[in-house]
């Protein structure tokens, strides 16, 4: 990490003076610069005794709690308590810059800065060992639940593990890189990434390189034996664009119109997605709403829309029935709602997935059959490694290890919110929001479906299930994710 | 300021918070399906994961009644190969050929052929089975299995029948008692992958077969033997189609031997043509075989049990019962004077005796020592046509008698309604309806046995081999169809068949034998072909076995006074003392 540091730098370095010439990161800039007045002073938030007090008061106490009162120049003290909100950041780049010129040997306390000594940058090593411990924890159990089948279908048990193996390494290696390269670059790139995204999608689902697999277009054939899923793309892109979008708004975020602008963007984007893969339309539109949350001082509408979504989730029998009577919901769709419901009673169409992963995970009991001996995986549940992979954990492992995994995801999450608490910028902290609405909703969703709390849809389990994809991109958020911690100031 | 990041400070924690609850959520349903549901849910896997195998229970034995074993098991091994287990193939290919001296170019092939299983030899020896598992050869397996195994090869085939592929029973008591032999077959549980393969070191349980009951029958192996063999010598002096020899004890119904020769060795029961002793049974055969007849026909008719699924005219053997009735009926006494000319006019029909020139001036007693059919054509007529089938019904004759084989056949007799005096006077001396000969046995029986209907059967009790459960067989015995007083005078007339009548050939030195001889015309009557029998039972004064032969189709002389009472006086004088019956000394 360290030796990266210098290229990383210089490659910063380079950015400013792109920054300084070219348009969008000024332009982000400047409406920062241009909104701030309106929003930041105290004098926005006249008087009120909680806000006021909590306000300023707050900065100095931060300040002091991050460094002792020593030396510090007043472009530091702003970019201190600008911390977090994009106001600080025109006059953040050049600040950090050069102390950043300095070689960070270690995060050990003890580093010493040449020019100055008392501000080194923070890297979230926690996350990063959080990361590698859920990649090989997944590689571990990916060979477990598919070493079966792999053995049976190509004579290889370890042909799953193996190519996931290769993937995730190449992908960590990105990943180390995404994290030091500034995560303000990407946001350059952001209407390509959104462009990109709907071409993707329109190839996958209209062009023959798309790959039919069990009659969704889900894939995308890119060469010989290269196949991607473009929704893991469009997920990245979309966190991106409305990380963007968010802070271009400013306070406009906090109006109603905001939200309905973001909406409309994410909108038509998410459903291209769920006509092929509606948990990825989900965790879309999971997302879209999760970083508007967070940025809007608006309630009322997350608040209508989770009563919305907790009455459909409350009455979905009913509702599946009245709306497939009017042609809004397939066939297909309503008798998996019916197998939600009562799976036992669709045992062989359907019920036959939720039911084997049921089975798997009610004989797993307290302590779990053991690493390595499910015995569901062996034919039993379907792809094993791949949706139901938390089954095959709690078959193995037990409650101990399934609440272990879910304690681990809580933890990255925890990791998330730090950073997106203390991140730079409004443009990091939204960044990092997103990641962890992406991870919080995709996990939670996936263990949902294994234990049968929401209906099927397939979904994957992040860093664990098998697919190549999926671990590539959720490496590059984890990149940016690193990449906003490591903007992070720590002060001696 | 930092009120905007404040906030969104606060709002990424409730995002965080909101997310924590929904995780925590879930790890209760965790808790909730992994622990309250494991039960359940461990149950529904095993029932998926485990496979059957089913270990075959023992079938019960078959004993006589001193407890000699006529159907037992046999362990039996199924050598077969499991192809990708196999280490050593020209060891093993060498090592079969020798043990089981079959064709080196056979076993190579089963050997190399890529299949899961591969059976090289069934029914092997369990010596020789426990030899080839001794040599522990890789991927050769040896399965142990039951057989039914028959001792005594074709003694009371037709009686006990043999079992199928499944070890069910076929035919016979095998069938009949198939609820008891059976047993409950036990079964391996293994656990197994989607596909039903079986796992490596998976986890075994084993159900213990139960094995079948054994079943302890009536039937005496000696009599069975000595009757048999006489039944041989008979078929083949007189060189007959079949005879058939029935031993009962006509107290209680219980049988001692029941020969139908020729018989199959139940060992091998699907070989045809076995036993065939006599030439017109060859002829039978061959004649059979030149028709075209069907394989499985054939065997139909070899297993065939003639004493209790085929019917026959019973002749003067029959004239008991017309006896029975007519003296029951107090329409004839035994001095009651008859006259026969040699035939009787019944209404248009004149009916010959057999006597051609007539008995002349006789008594009932006489009639009945003479076998006069005029004289029970009168005491038929006595009776008339209603009182007649009274009795008939009375005796049990209509119905079956519930013997416990499967296949009886009933009683074929005229319509109440359609009986005239001609019919009637048939029925009286045994002609124009049939019955089966185990019903004339039971039916004797209980005319001699005072009056009392017995069952005839061959099931007396069924017990675990270890004797920790039995159960007795019951049947319905005494009925009373006939007063004693009759069935004293029975006894006496049939006692005077023997010692001065038609049946003199079946009297025994020392003892008191009394019985009625029979020979029936088959029909059609212009083949002249006839079925000699003789009924005799002992001690006459008080019955303790009664036995009828029935020789089908004998050549030469064919009276059943002179072929088929002296097989029953040595079948008495051979199995008396078997049964314990003293010679008694006022011997007539």
């Amino acid at each position: 990490m360290a030796k990266q540091q210098e290229p990383g730098n210089g490659h910063s370095e380079a950015e400013r003076r792109q920054r300084a010439a070219r348009r969008p990161p000024d332009n982000i800039r400047q409406l920062d610069n241009r909104r701030s007045p309106g929003r930041q002073p105290p004098q926005h938030n006249p008087s009120s005794e909680g806000k006021s007090s909590s306000g300023r008061p707050s900065a100095p106490e931060r300040a002091n709690s991050k460094r002792p009162a020593s030396n510090r120049s007043s472009e530091m003290v702003r970019q201190q308590t600008a911390a977090g909100r994009p106001q600080g950041a025109r006059v953040k780049y050049p600040v950090k810059r050069s102390p950043a010129v300095m070689p960070h040997k270690d995060e050990g306390g003890d580093r010493q800065n040449k020019k100055e000594g008392k501000t080194r940058r923070f890297y979230d090593y926690s996350l990063l060992f959080t990361i590698i411990f859920l990649t090989v924890f997944g590689l571990v159990m990916i060979y477990s639940s598919s070493s079966y089948s792999a053995q049976l279908r190509y004579h290889d048990a370890g042909y799953f593990m193996k190519r996931q193996g290769v993937i995730a390494l190449g992908s960590f290696v990105l990943m180390l890189i995404v994290s030091k390269i500034d995560y303000h670059f990407y946001a350059k790139f952001v209407y390509l990434a959104y462009g990109a995204s709907y071409l993707l999608m329109a190839l996958a689902m209209w062009s023959p390189l798309g790959v039919e697999v069990n009659g969704k277009k889900r894939w995308l054939k890119l060469g010989p034996g290269i196949q991607i899923q473009p929704t893991e793309l469009v997920k990245i892109a979309l966190i991106l664009l409305i990380a963007v979008v968010i802070t271009q708004m400013g306070t406009k975020i906090n109006e109603f119109s905001s939200l309905l602008k973001i909406a409309a963007l994410a909108l038509p984007l998410a459903v291209m997605v769920a006509m092929n893969n509606l948990s990825s339309g989900i965790i879309i539109l999971g997302i879209t709403f999760v970083m508007c949350f967070v940025a809007s001082k608006l309630h009322w509408p997350f608040i209508v829309c989770t009563g919305a979504a907790a009455a459909v989730f409350a009455f979905a029998g009913p509702l599946a029935t009245a709306l497939e009577k009017i042609g809004l919901l397939q066939g297909y769709q309503l008798r998996r709602i019916h197998v939600w419901l009562d799976p036992e009673a669709f045992p062989q169409d359907g019920g036959y997935q939720v039911l084997q992963g049921l089975y798997a995970i009610g004989s797993g009991g307290l302590v779990g059959k053991g690493l390595g001996e499910s015995i569901q995986k062996l034919g039993f549940v379907p792809e094993a490694q791949n949706d139901m992979v938390f089954s095959i954990i709690c078959e193995e492992l037990g409650i101990f290890g399934a609440i272990s995994v879910i304690l681990i995801f809580l933890f990255m999450i925890y990791r998330f919110m730090l950073i997106a608490s203390n991140a730079p910028d409004l443009f990091g902290a939204m960044l990092v929001v997103g990641v962890m609405g992406h991870i919080g909703i995709q996990v939670i969703l996936n263990i949902a479906v294994v234990t049968n709390t929401i209906p099927n849809t397939g979904i994957t389990l992040p860093f664990i299930s098998y697919g190549g994809t999926s671990v590539l991109f959720l490496m590059m958020e984890m990149g940016m994710v690193l990449s906003v911690s490591n903007r992070i100031k720590l002060q001696k | 300021m930092n009120v905007n990041q404040t906030f969104h400070r606060w709002k990424t924690a409730i995002l965080y918070v909101i997310l924590s609850l929904m995780m925590i959520g879930l790890a209760g349903r965790l808790v909730y399906l992994m622990i309250y549901r494991s039960a359940y849910y461990t149950a529904k896997a095993e029932d998926l994961h485990l496979r059957e195998r089913t270990i075959k229970a023992a079938r019960g034995r078959i004993l006589d009644r001193n407890g000699t074993v006529l159907a037992d098991n046999r362990t039996v091994c199924t050598i077969s190969v499991i192809h990708n287990q196999i280490k050593e193939p020209e060891e093993t290919i060498a090592v079969l050929c020798r043990e089981l001296e079959l064709s080196e170019e056979e076993v190579r092939k089963k050997v190399e052929k890529r299949s899961s299983r591969e059976v090289i030899a069934t029914n092997v020896e369990k010596a020789l089975g426990d030899k080839i598992r001794s040599c522990q050869l890789a991927g050769v397996k040896v399965d142990e299995d039951y057989k039914r195994y028959y001792p005594y090869d074709s003694l009371a085939s037709k009686v006990l029948g043999f079992t199928g592929g499944d070890n069910q029973g076929v035919i016979g008591l095998e069938v009949k008692y198939e609820e008891f032999l059976k047993g409950t077959n036990g079964t391996i549980l293994t656990l197994a992958d989607a596909a039903g393969v079986e796992l490596k070191d998976g986890r075994e349980e084993r159900i213990e077969p139960q094995a079948g009951k054994d079943l302890l029958t009536s039937l005496d192996v000696n009599i069975q033997q000595y009757a048999q063999q006489l039944a041989y010598e008979t078929m083949e002096k007189k060189n007959a189609k079949g005879v058939s020899i029935l031993v009962m004890n006509p107290q209680n119904g219980e049988i001692f031997a029941l020969v139908n020769v020729p018989e199959f060795n139940l060992n091998t029961p699907f070989v045809l043509d076995q036993n065939l002793v006599s030439e017109s049974a060859q002829q039978k055969a061959l004649q059979e075989t030149a028709e075209g007849m069907d394989a499985q026909e054939r065997r139909n008719r070899m297993w065939r049990n003639s004493c209790v699924s085929d019917t026959y005219e019973p002749g003067s053997t029959f004239k008991v019962i017309t006896a029975a009735a007519g003296l029951e009926a107090g329409v004839v006494a035994l001095e009651d004077r008859f006259s026969c000319p040699g035939f009787r006019i019944v209404e248009d029909r004149k009916i010959r005796c057999h006597k051609v020139g007539g008995h002349g001036a006789e008594n009932f007693l006489q009639g009945m020592m003479n076998s006069c059919n005029p004289v029970l054509i009168d005491v038929g007529q006595r009776l008339g046509v209603d009182e007649y089938y009274q009795y008939f019904e009375q005796f049990d004759l209509k119905g079956k008698t519930g013997i416990d084989i499967p296949g009886e056949a009933s009683t074929i007799m005229h319509k109440k309604e359609a009986m005239g005096p001609v019919e009637l006077a048939t029925v009286s001396f045994g002609q124009s309806f049939q019955i089966t000969p185990v019903q004339l046995v039971a039916t004797v029986s209980s005319i001699i046995n005072g009056g009392k209907r017995v069952t005839p059967h061959f099931g007396v009790e069924a017990k675990s081999s270890d004797g920790t459960w039995m159960h007795q067989f019951s049947y319905p015995v005494g009925k009373e169809i006939l007063s004693a007083e009759t069935s004293a005078k029975m006894r006496y007339i049939l006692e005077q068949v023997v010692s001065e009548g038609s049946g003199k050939k079946a009297a025994i030195e020392g003892y008191r034998i009394g019985g009625k001889t029979a020979t029936s015309e088959k029909l059609p009557r212009s083949r002249k072909k006839y079925i000699s029998s003789f009924i005799g039972f002992a001690p006459a004064d008080n019955p303790q076995v009664i036995a009828l032969i029935t020789i089908d189709e004998p050549e030469g002389i064919y009276y059943g006074g002179t072929i088929a009472a002296p097989v029953i006086a040595d079948l008495f004088r051979n199995i008396l003392p078997i049964l314990g019956i003293q010679e008694s000394a006022n011997s007539g």
